[in-house]
């Protein structure tokens, strides 16, 4: 692995009941978060090919992290996301380069198919920041039950020299979804968009 | 309404592989589970809320099986441990202390203590006595068995979890972070597995709910280099030492 990494964090969030309502089966959101060293901190670099690697390796480890926290197979994964801090030593391109060239190819086989764009967010922080990690259904983004975030958050990253990466994938969208819109049985799932 | 509605299940598990230093031939594993329930007692003052306690019992037992699966653990890989608890705002601190005797007994029991659950609970167990009166039958691990029964050899431990479970509570808002305590689970002296984890729950406690935490971890702080106690020189089995 071309990837530094020094801690490997994976949360799951299981929502039983939402203002007084029982969800059954319960919602449940894994994020999984690698805080990784940042080769170019402290120096600007054009090429940011190596970030991009590094964003591969972690759309495919982090992406399995997640389904093997929810304990479902691949094709049971429904909404996803995808974001990264940069310590203050990297520049908020490196994030840039992390998350979309080459993460998401890797992170759809780990959740099977995904024809929706990964919704994402970036930021630069220290230790201790928090990001919202933006959800989407995986084969539809217009699919409104399963917008959402969920807060990834590293006590101790990322320092300097370090990144942030977090993935986040679900097998449900909110707890009480009630707003109208394209209804997940409704996908057609070809466009990434119904 | 029933003392315990669980609203929310949350684990945390991290692999720390290095902080800078020499990786070490096996990453330490720390996890936490934070439990949200609907504080039964939020809102005004009541003086008797130990129903509460008993009734989380199995809220403690489901919380450690859920740990231990979310970190794909053993019990005998646990090595230290803590506990904690954070009130929303119309609830009182006393009301995160009802954990101390269910979080942290089943989280003992659940790795291999065989002591008086029901003496702790009124305040007269004695950890020691407990756990050298168990019978041998009960032991969890070879050498407890094979030095069983024979008093004057040093005293083996008849359990592995004989400290006290370090832990910290608060009252806080939604999101509020708590430092959780981790110490060895056999004698609290051990300076290599001295840690904290910090736990929090995006969105929790709402001002009416309770955030009810317990940690575990494999084994020492990932370079710990500062000497003291060692866990291969633990000899009193007194919990400390």
């Amino acid at each position: 692995m071309k990837t530094a990494i020094r801690k490997l964090i994976v949360q799951v969030d299981e929502t039983r009941v939402e203002m007084g309502q029982s969800i059954n089966p319960p919602t449940r959101r894994a994020v999984a978060i690698a805080v990784i060293e940042n080769p170019f901190a402290g120096r600007y670099e054009e090429n940011l090919e190596q970030l991009s690697d590094i964003g591969a390796e972690l759309g495919k480890l982090l992406g399995e992290k997640c389904v093997e926290a929810l304990n479902i197979e691949p094709s049971q994964a429904e909404s996803y996301g995808k974001a990264a801090i940069v310590g203050e030593g990297g520049e908020l391109e490196h994030a840039a380069a992390i998350l979309h060239p080459k993460l998401g190819a890797p992170l759809r086989e780990a959740v099977e198919k995904g024809a929706a764009l990964v919704p994402s967010a970036k930021k630069m922080g220290g230790l201790g920041a928090a990001i919202d990690v933006p959800l989407g259904h995986k084969d539809a983004a217009f699919v409104r039950s399963h917008f959402d975030a969920i807060e990834a958050r590293v006590s101790d990253a990322p320092r300097a020299n370090e990144i942030v990466v977090a993935v986040a994938v679900t097998d449900s969208g909110r707890p009480l979804p009630r707003i109208g819109g394209l209804q997940k049985h409704e996908i057609k799932g070809q466009d990434g968009l119904r | 309404m029933s003392l315990i509605q669980i609203r929310r299940v949350f684990t945390h598990v991290e692999t720390i592989l290095h902080e800078f230093g020499p990786a070490p031939a096996k990453p330490q594993i720390r996890g936490a589970v934070a439990a949200v329930l609907a504080n039964p007692y939020a809102g005004e003052y009541h003086a008797d809320i130990l129903p509460m306690m008993e009734a989380l019992n199995p809220v403690g037992l489901e919380m450690v099986n859920t740990l231990l699966s979310a970190m794909r653990m053993q019990p005998e890989d646990i090595n230290s441990y803590g506990k904690g608890s954070i009130v929303g705002s119309a609830g009182e601190l006393e009301h995160g202390a009802l954990w101390h005797v269910p979080g942290g007994y089943a989280m003992r029991e659940l790795l291999g203590w065989h002591g008086d659950r029901a003496g702790y609970t009124q305040g007269t167990g004695q950890s020691q006595n407990s756990a050298q009166a168990t019978p041998a039958n009960h032991s969890v691990g070879n050498a407890e068995t094979n030095t069983a029964g024979k008093p004057g050899t040093a005293a083996p431990p008849r359990s592995r979890p004989l400290a006290i479970v370090p832990s910290t509570k608060k009252v806080g808002a939604p999101g509020a972070t708590l430092d959780v305590p981790l110490t060895h689970i056999t004698a609290s002296y051990v300076r290599s597995h001295f840690d904290a984890m910090e736990v929090s729950v995006p969105g929790a406690p709402a001002a009416d709910e309770l955030v009810f935490i317990l940690v575990m971890s494999t084994g020492a702080r990932v370079h710990a280099r500062v000497g003291g106690l060692a866990p291969e020189c633990i000899s009193q089995f007194d919990g400390q030492r």
